[in-house]
């Protein structure tokens, strides 16, 4: 099931690609459009974020992951690399859990 | 405006996307194996769906335990702005037959970045091609390696990489956080997934958000094409912050 899922998002991810670069600009010329696809990675990137650090199954927790999502928002204002940022996440919750 | 760049500039400034692209691969490789896929999965994710943040997505849906169809409809909702990107660049790189079929996999937000603002057909090429392939070749030397190790470090709770998830979608989401509708759309889809989360199926609550897009869309519709694209800066793996 899990290889199936990811044969199908790789075959989609090519396809779409290929399909911008063969179908004439016009069709998806809509401002509309092209507005919801930039606030489509927004959308689920957020709700990724909020799903991944305060969920536990059906339960909404707090935990030493909001620690790390805290830390992380600190690195980001600091302006560190995406593998500074992740790694001050990871390294924040560890602590916390071994405290 | 600008002057002509010489071909070996247009490619050391690829090679350097794709070394700092590297780094993040290895989180990519180390993240996937800790949502509890299997090096050989995480490896052919980064090959054939090659597009960073649908990966990431991909992964984080599986770890937070929903359906792997859900997780795929997820990464793919997340690959329809590289249709854009294309849209944008084809009459620029100008390909056509089995190079656009070639070229094609390589188009995502670094190869876009770096050949779009170029002045002509051969500079946009040599940049989408410089930066496209050294992407491909370290981001899945990198997954590979990440994955391994991630392997080797046994349960990921004890090194936060359960946290590090959170992290690298709020990286990637950081850049596009400066404009003020956008922000008003991650509140929204912040606060309805986790409503969501409460009632809904693991999966459901992240592909609801793309409802927020859709509304949000066309409550802030704009004439003028709005379209966003990829700027150096923005790169999750760029780095090149002053």
């Amino acid at each position: 099931m899990i290889w199936a899922a990811i044969v199908l998002t790789g075959i989609g991810a090519y396809l779409l690609k290929l399909a911008g670069l063969s179908i004439p600009a016009s069709i998806l010329e809509h401002p509309v459009v092209h507005r919801i696809a930039d606030l489509i990675p927004v959308a689920l990137l957020a709700a990724l974020v909020a799903v991944q650090v305060f969920s536990e199954g059906q339960a909404l927790t707090v935990d030493a992951r909001a620690a790390g999502l805290a830390a992380a928002v600190f690195a980001l204002l600091l302006r560190a690399p995406f593998i500074v940022v992740v790694l001050i996440a990871a390294l924040t919750a560890a602590i916390i859990r071994l405290i | 405006m600008t002057a002509p760049t010489s071909h070996r500039t247009i490619i050391r400034d690829g090679i350097a996307v794709g070394v700092a692209t590297g780094a993040y691969g290895i989180s990519f490789g180390a993240i996937s194996v800790a949502a509890g896929l299997s090096v050989l999965q995480t490896c052919v994710l980064s090959l054939a769906v090659f597009t960073g943040a649908s990966q990431f997505a991909f992964v984080g849906v599986v770890a937070a335990g929903g359906a792997p169809l859900s997780a795929a409809v997820t990464g793919l909702l997340l690959a329809t702005r590289n249709t854009l990107y294309g849209l944008r660049l084809a009459p620029l790189l100008g390909w056509t037959g089995w190079r656009r079929a070639a070229a094609a996999q390589l188009l995502i937000d670094e190869s876009t970045a770096m050949s779009v603002t170029r002045e002509s057909t051969e500079e946009a090429r040599v940049g989408f091609l410089s930066t496209g392939l050294a992407v491909f070749v370290l981001w899945n030397v990198a997954t590979f390696g990440g994955a391994v190790a991630g392997e080797a470090l046994g349960d990921p709770r004890t090194y936060g990489l359960d946290a590090a998830v959170g992290a690298a979608f709020l990286a990637l989401l950081w850049p596009r956080l400066r404009d003020r509708d956008n922000q008003l759309t991650a509140l929204l889809s912040v606060a309805l997934a986790l409503v969501l989360v409460l009632v809904a199926p693991a999966g459901v609550p992240v592909l609801a958000a793309a409802l927020v897009a859709l509304a949000m869309g066309f409550a802030t519709r704009r004439d003028e094409d709005t379209t966003e694209m990829p700027d150096r800066d923005d790169l999750p793996g760029g780095g090149e912050h002053e």
